[in-house]
């Protein structure tokens, strides 16, 4: 009996949070009130296609959905209008509800000229994972993109060094914050610690494993195996 | 922040300019022609268990003879994936998760959880809350910045300040057991107030270490500030610009150092911060010394607003009155039957939230630390709860501010940045 209730527990955990009894559109709320923040204003203005949504939360902070399509341009130019600047992207990062919903990409803005804050979502349906990146804008974007990239499998057009950050090069299970993730993986945990056993631990020591967001070097030959074959090589 | 005294000219001799600044002189004074060798670029493997990448980071750097050509940070060694554990858990049963990202400052994570939970809530938390937390604050700012100082001193060769720093950090570890019954996993907050009230003589213990602590401060200052091996160490080491620190997300006294006078205690004020009475150091290089004078100038300013904090600190209850949100004391819970319910439904079902997000950012020891809660309508579990991680977003530049410069200088750039790897792998 005993036995039988614990493994239920765990079946629970193996299938994933479930957070949300509502799947397809919902969208609680009412509208919020453009008048009071003047970039939402704005953009209200000047994107009238492109914003989808406006509430306000968390007494007084201000959330607009944009198209996802027309996010890097509404980004660039919140970013560089005067009446707005908002020069300090304070985080990137999304949120996904699980049930078929779409995943939300989130991006957390300030502005040091003006001393405000906005936070922008675009809604990313599961079979189009995709969005443009902004570190062409924000340089900041660089990890934060890669870390959703890494949680959530969004891929970011355009940006220069799109790799797993947090989880191992070669994890195979997919991306973890997904509602859809089990909490104790995907595999057993006997093949979880097969394929840490069989990892080849020198490959990560490959130079083209490494190959950041520069331009490689052309001076350097760079194409050697590993560290330790490295001085073989030269004796050689 | 111009404290460059006139012994650098001194001790750096010719390599030093007159400004105080090292002048890129070559070694030999006339033309070097180039010998037309085939050298190779190395490449060379730093970290993951190393004392000077300060926690379990690697670093793989492409050498140029003794020079940094590009270095790539390699992270996630102590990914333990807390935000997706955080969606399994109640709004109270995350608190410990937080404590276990920034294990420096444990107490500043611990507060701007649960005041981000309380601002999604529409939460008033009690004056002497606010007060409470503000000292616990401040004190782990002095002491997640005194971790750094040792540390730092160390890697530049210094060892006194080292056993200096631990000193003080060990009596902020006994005023953290004496509050919490833990030295660093202090999991202090409740959402709505604390988990206990300040206990008795505890205040006179935070006075008696405000009345001597600044004596340690200085004498550091007296080691390091003027040192020439510390300044030939750390000024025009990593430099980074104003324009540049912004768009690279750099936040915290690294931000400060490059002169941007941006702090969320200034700019986005919470819990009163605004009536305390204390100033924000601006460095004017952004290298590794200014960042250095910007964090000893801060463990100064957090002594006056502690003091400040100890004056205005107010009796009357830590918790609030609302009884589907705080936990009733134990002797009600026992004996009387509205009480024992309250108890019950606050720990099987947790408190609803309303439906919404919300960021809240505090000034963390490392820099803007911000909470972004996602909830659905009446849950009592996040539908997605993420750091804003300051290190993570700090290590991230060190690719920029390390390139050209030598690898000894590499391990001073990463230890001015203060990072610590539970919260970058989270």
């Amino acid at each position: 009996m005993a036995d039988k209730k614990d493994s239920a527990g765990l079946d629970a955990v193996d299938a994933g949070p479930v957070s949300s009894d509502v799947s397809g559109e919902h969208h609680a709320g009412t509208e919020g009130d453009a008048s009071e923040h003047a970039s939402v204003a704005a953009l209200r203005e000047r994107f009238a296609d492109a914003v989808v949504r406006h509430r306000v939360y968390s007494g007084g902070q201000h959330v607009v959905w944009i198209a996802p399509e027309k996010s890097h341009e509404i980004l660039a130019w919140l970013r560089d209008d005067p009446d707005h600047r908002y020069d300090m992207m304070s985080d990137v990062t999304a949120v996904d509800y699980g049930n078929g919903r779409p995943v939300n990409m989130v991006y957390q803005m300030y502005s040091m000229v003006h001393k405000r804050e906005l936070r922008l979502r675009c809604e990313l349906p599961l079979d189009a994972l995709e969005i443009d990146s902004v570190v062409d804008l924000w340089k900041v974007a660089d990890w934060l993109e890669r870390e959703v990239f890494d949680l959530f499998g969004v891929t970011f057009n355009g940006h220069p060094d799109l790799r797993r950050i947090l989880m191992p090069a070669d994890y195979a299970e997919g991306h973890p914050l997904r509602k859809d993730f089990p909490l104790r993986g995907r595999f057993s945990r006997a093949e979880q610690t097969r394929r840490a056993l069989n990892q080849d631990v020198e490959r990560f020591y490959r130079a083209e494993d490494l190959s950041a967001g520069h331009a490689p070097q052309e001076v350097a030959p760079v194409e050697v195996g590993t560290l330790a074959s490295d001085d073989a090589e030269g004796d050689a | 922040m111009a404290q460059k005294t006139i012994e650098l000219e001194v001790g750096r001799g010719r390599e030093m300019g007159v400004d105080g600044n090292p002048s890129l002189s070559p070694i030999a004074p006339f033309d070097i022609v180039e010998p037309d060798m085939n050298t190779e670029h190395m490449l060379i493997n730093i970290g993951p268990q190393h004392p000077a990448t300060h926690g379990v980071l690697r670093l793989v750097c492409e050498l140029d003879g003794e020079t940094v050509k590009r270095v790539v940070p390699d992270i996630g060694y102590l990914h333990s994936s807390f935000e997706k554990l955080g969606e399994y858990r109640t709004w109270n049963q995350i608190v410990p998760l937080t404590d276990r990202m920034d294990y420096l400052a444990p107490l500043i994570y611990n507060c701007a959880y649960v005041m981000a939970v309380e601002q999604l809530m529409g939460i008033e938390v009690t004056e002497r809350c606010k007060v409470v937390r503000v000292i616990l604050m401040e004190l782990d700012r002095i002491f997640g910045h005194l971790l750094w100082l040792g540390t730092t001193a160390i890697d530049v060769g210094a060892f006194t300040p080292f056993l200096y720093s631990f000193q003080e950090r060990e009596r902020i570890y006994k005023m953290h057991e004496s509050l919490t019954g833990a030295r660093i996993t202090t999991s202090a907050t409740r959402v709505g107030g604390m988990m206990a009230d300040l206990p008795e003589g505890w205040t006179d213990q935070l006075r008696e270490f405000l009345d001597t602590f600044p004596d340690t401060l200085a004498e550091v200052h007296h080691l390091l500030t003027g040192n020439q091996i510390h300044i030939g160490r750390t000024q025009g080491i990593g430099i980074i610009n104003g324009a540049d620190a912004i768009n690279y997300g750099f936040t915290g006294p690294n931000l400060r150092a490059a002169g941007i006078d941006y702090d969320v205690r200034r700019n986005r004020p919470y819990y009163d911060y605004e009536t305390y009475d204390f100033e924000i150091p601006v460095g004017e290089h952004g290298d590794c010394y200014d960042r250095y004078l910007c964090r000893m100038e801060e463990m100064q300013q957090s002594v006056g607003i502690l003091r400040q904090a100890l004056d205005r600190l107010p009796d009357g209850p830590i918790n609030v009155a609302d009884p589907s949100i705080s936990l009733p004391s134990k002797t009600d819970a026992m004996s009387d039957m509205e009480s024992m319910i309250h108890h019950f439904k606050v720990i099987t079902d947790g408190i609803p939230a309303p439906e919404g997000d919300c960021y809240f950012a505090v000034e963390g020891s490392k820099g803007e630390l911000g909470m972004y809660l996602v909830a659905e309508e009446g849950a009592t579990k996040p539908v997605r709860w993420r750091i804003r991680p300051p290190s993570f977003v700090n290590l991230s530049v060190i690719a920029k501010l390390a390139e050209g410069h030598l690898v000894s200088d590499l391990i001073m750039i990463n230890a001015s940045l203060d990072i610590v790897l539970g919260e970058i792998d989270r």
